[in-house]
């Protein structure tokens, strides 16, 4: 059989230029590394536009390992946008911490496993794009070498991504021994057939495994620890990218492999929701770090997600694919801050980002955009997000709706109090903050996107209706 | 196409005006404010234009624009005004103007100050101008933001802090907006359902929501009566307002309690009560009983203070009872009095906030036993002063006389007994009023206050401008009732239609 291997092209010319970027970095002199961090962020552009491309190529690939439909597509391009914004945003972060070579073919890899993560067609091409990027993620996690916080963080990701994984593990071996299949639409078959308790069990410890990686309540302890320790770009990239891949696989096996199973899932899932946006928002509210504020906030962000795949009808997953997109601009423009101010400070606290509006209007401007679009506050992205979201669960679940917006707006008072001391304070050190041009730029993205997919959604919109259609099609 | 986009040029004028100041270096104060005055103007000016280019005898919405925006949400940037939103556009127009001179005295980062004050203002008007649900709720919220950066940087610190005042407000807003928005997609998902087609726009929503249940009209009802309730400060969801309002700079003092609050009314009427006719009427005697709750308790709520923002915080949380007493009587009368009861409040309360403005300003206290005499040292400040006390406790030949009697006859109609308890609420609320007036302004003067400087030159636009209007309005209410009535009439035929066509009333 022939295979088409241009549907493979940006996984293929990602994986090339991750090798590249390593190899060069151990030929290339010290002080010439510094090339290297462009060919990354020239690479991702490049393979970003590969990506889309390829919109209107569709296929399958391998007898259903690799799938390249539109929803796979449309994931690519978000992790892609995440790991461009990343890797341009943090160039000036990485040279204070360590080598670029290094970190940016890591974080190429990690960005090549989310791309096999969408488009997994059974449970071990899965789990192979899941440990690529897990493991390189580690690798990031400790990447500051000499601060104790970050290498704790590190061992910490490694043991909790070791145990998640092995759930996961024990449970794709009990889903396979029972269904005599890994590929996710045959498993589906056996689950319609015949629902046994084992298999339940199997599919209940895939749930938890992937329900750690988007640091869903109750298996979110990880998060914020990780997330404050780690070097700032990786958090962001982490809580972006990673989590969003997460959902692509994780909606995939919702709607090809449960829907036999689908009254056992979804009050559990809507309750699971629930408890991860009231637990995230609430715990958010004491936090005086930035970037565990951030990471909390996250959680919270996740269980808003979750919301879409309640009901995994079209629109639910409309609603997923929306919010994960303008998700990652908002993450990743709020961490960028709290990065370049980390770069130009040496701080994470929030009381001394006091006056930031006057020593960097811009910065404070994005930073204050990107919360309030996690908020839902209209005219930002994150109000359509939530409306999408919420629309396709108002129906079945309007408790749910309930606990959702409600929680949102409480939301806004921890964003609130790190407004107040932007703005209100007079800075204690009153020199501006320079910006260096590619993190204007990152941030100019970040901004300009969050407003625009809010101002006007309907193109984006129309795109991921066109995605989310496809991903019925199999 | 081809017509001046009237409506556009309006909602635009502030936002250029923003996007100008922020180019402007931040030294430059006078600049930054004749900016300001500009782009509120031109603002006002068309607005004026598009009140009086109304053509009452055809009615409906008019100077329509409309561009598609969101296919599956079936939303249209659908601009249009008809005679319920004509007059509160036209009021923010008119605030949003004479807050920019009420704050002409802002020294303390006025190129902030301005731009926040413009998107403001934006962000309200937008509410009155669109004729789609979604458009309307995203400037709905826009304006949380601005408000709360205004009051913690440039409120003032008395009774509460300012921190607490900007919390408290922006967090009772939001929650409202949370049911609002539980109840508007809901909404949006049935009416979907019912239609077969996506559609945002009142009439469409309108139109579909006759096929909804009695049940869902009804909690979606009582969802948005939360919501558009706790904005207009609906007792008992109304403690953010004295607080809130005490805490704010004057010209977001002005704005909030002027238009701000009316987009709860202008909510409940054009949204809950338009969309929603079987809910409404299921509702209809708690919003009266609330309503009277509101009169009553506020009034005695406002005798009781020293603090003048206090007094007018209460009395405008309590002159809002009234406003929800008319809507709740369901008839023609009681909405056109519960329109031109918010447009002649928002007139007083920003005089009035405006005054206190300068008073506080010059004098540094608002505590009322710590003033006195002041007629003497700033008489133009205390005609204004009065002025707004006079409209406040709805003396005939000002603006509000009319329509608070208009507002008596629709609830006296429809409900009697309750009527009579907000008739006498008057009486509590000239009490209030002129003892402010008398305790603040008059007796003998103080030496202390020797010294002050009465308002000039720019200081005195919002006098002028607020005062003519409150003049003017009140010899000639045609001006304001006939274009009401173009929007009421039909409003109230829908929705009778409605009602019927259901069969239970």
């Amino acid at each position: 059989m022939s295979v088409d291997l241009s549907l493979l092209n940006p996984e293929i010319t990602l994986a090339t230029l991750a090798i590249a970027v390593l190899i060069l970095g151990l030929i290339i002199p010290k002080h010439a590394r510094y090339g290297l961090s462009w060919l990354s962020i020239l690479g991702v552009l490049g393979v970003l536009g590969l990506t889309l491309a390829g919109w209107e190529n569709q296929g399958t690939l391998y007898e259903g390992l690799f799938i390249v439909d539109q929803y796979a597509i449309f994931f690519k391009v978000t992790f892609l946008v995440a790991a461009f914004l990343v890797a341009l945003g943090s160039q000036r972060y990485v040279d204070r911490i360590g080598d670029q070579c290094e970190y940016y073919s890591m974080l190429l890899f990690a960005t090549l496993g989310m791309l096999v993560m969408a488009s997994a067609g059974d449970f071990i091409t899965l789990y192979l794009g899941l440990e690529l990027m897990t493991i390189a993620f580690i690798i990031l996690v400790c990447f500051k070498r000499t601060d104790a916080r970050s290498v704790e963080a590190g061992i910490k990701y490694i043991l909790l991504a070791g145990m998640s994984s092995a759930v996961l593990l024990y449970g794709l071996s009990l889903v396979y021994g029972l269904s005599g299949s890994v590929l996710i639409p045959e498993v589906g078959r056996a689950v319609a057939q015949d629902l046994s308790p084992a298999l339940l069990l199997g599919l209940v410890m895939l749930v938890a495994g992937l329900g750690f990686k988007i640091s869903a309540v109750p298996f979110h302890m990880w998060a914020p620890d990780i997330y404050e320790g780690a070097p700032t770009p990786i958090t962001a990239f982490l809580a972006a990218g990673s989590k969003a891949a997460s959902f692509a696989v994780l909606l995939r096996i919702f709607v090809a492999a449960l829907p036999g199973a689908w009254a056992y899932w979804t009050t559990l899932v809507a309750v699971l929701a629930a408890v991860t946006i009231i637990v995230g928002n609430l715990v958010a509210i004491p936090q005086t770090n930035i970037k565990r504020l951030l990471a909390y906030s996250s959680i919270a962000q996740a269980g808003y997600i979750l919301v879409g795949l309640v009901t995994a009808s079209e629109a639910g997953i409309k609603g997923v694919m929306f919010y994960a997109f303008l998700y990652v601009f908002a993450t990743i423009g709020a961490f960028t801050v709290a990065s370049y101010f980390y770069t130009a400070t040496g701080s994470d606290e929030i009381k001394d980002y006091a006056g930031l509006s006057q020593r960097s209007p811009f910065m404070a401007a994005v930073m204050v955009i990107c919360m309030l679009s996690m908020a839902g506050i209209p005219p930002l992205a994150g109000f359509v997000g939530k409306f999408y979201l919420f629309a396709a669960v108002v129906d079945d679940y309007l408790w749910l709706a309930f606990i959702g917006l409600i929680m949102s707006m409480v939301s806004v008072y921890y964003y609130l109090k790190v407004t107040l001391v932007m703005y209100r304070d007079d800075p204690a050190d009153d020199t501006p903050i320079k910006l260096s041009s590619p993190v204007a730029v990152t941030l100019l993205i970040t901004m300009v996107a969050t407003l625009l997919i809010g101002i006007y959604p309907g193109p984006l919109s129309e795109v991921v209706n066109a995605a989310a259609h496809t991903f019925f099609l199999h | 196409m081809g017509e001046f986009p009237l409506l556009l040029a309006i909602l635009l004028a502030p936002v250029a005006a923003a996007l100008v100041l922020s180019f402007i270096p931040k030294e430059e104060k006078l600049l930054i404010k004749c900016i300001a005055a500009a782009g509120t103007f031109t603002s006002m000016a068309l607005a004026f234009y598009t009140y009086f280019s109304y053509d009452t005898s055809q009615g409906g919405v008019q100077f329509v624009q409309r561009i598609p925006w969101i296919e599956d949400l079936g939303v249209t940037f659908y601009l249009g005004v008809d005679g319920v939103s004509l007059p509160l556009m036209l009021l923010i127009s008119i605030l949003g103007f004479s807050a920019v001179f009420a704050s002409w005295n802002v020294d303390n980062r006025p190129r902030d100050f301005f731009i926040l004050l413009c998107l403001l203002i934006t962000g309200v008007m937008g509410t009155f101008v669109t004729q789609d649900l979604f458009i309307f709720l995203l400037f709905y919220e826009v304006v949380v933001i601005p408000i709360y950066i205004l009051i913690i940087i440039w409120g003032s610190t008395k009774r509460v802090t300012k921190e607490y005042a900007g919390m408290k407000l922006t967090i009772y807003l939001l929650i409202g907006s949370a049911f609002l928005l539980v109840g508007v997609i809901a909404l949006f998902v049935k009416a979907k359902g019912i239609a077969g087609a996506p559609d945002m726009s009142f009439a469409g929503l309108a139109q579909a929501a006759k096929g909804l249940s009695e049940f869902d009209q009804i909690w979606m009802f009582a969802v948005m009566l939360f919501g558009f309730g706790s904005l207009i400060s609906m007792w008992p969801f109304h403690s953010w307002s004295p607080d809130g309002y005490a805490g704010a700079p004057t010209a977001v003092s002005m704005i909030h309690a002027g238009v701000l609050k009316k987009i709860g009314g202008y909510g409940l009427i054009r949204i809950a009560l338009y969309v929603l006719p079987v809910g409404a009427k299921f509702w209809a005697p708690v919003m009266a009983v609330l309503g009277v709750c509101g009169v009553v308790y506020a009034a005695m709520a406002a005798l009781a203070q020293k603090d003048l923002k206090y007094i007018v915080g209460y009395s405008s949380v309590s002159h809002m009872g009234y406003v929800m007493l008319a809507v709740g009587s369901l008839s023609v009368i009681g909405l056109n009095g519960a329109i031109a009861y918010m447009f002649a409040h928002g007139i007083m309360a920003a005089l009035f906030f405006s005054m206190i403005g300068f008073i506080y300003e010059k004098t540094h206290t608002r505590w009322i036993p710590d003033l006195g005499g002041l007629h003497r040292q700033v008489p133009k400040i205390s005609v204004g002063f009065m002025l707004a006390a006079l409209a406040t406790l709805g003396l005939p030949g000002l603006i509000s006389f009319i329509p608070e009697f208009t507002i008596f006859i629709a609830a006296f109609h429809q409900y009697g007994g309750l009527a009579v308890a907000a008739i006498a609420g008057v009486i509590v609320t000239a009490l209030y009023a002129l003892r402010a007036g008398a305790y603040a302004l008059f007796g003998p003067p103080r030496e202390e206050y020797d010294h002050l400087q009465d308002i000039r030159g720019p200081e005195l636009v919002p006098l002028v401008v607020l005062g003519t209007v409150l003049i003017v309005g009140g010899l000639l209410p045609s001006l304001l009732f006939n274009v009401i009535n173009c929007g009421t009439i039909p409003l109230m035929a829908e929705i009778n239609a409605a009602l019927q066509i259901g069969g239970k009333f």
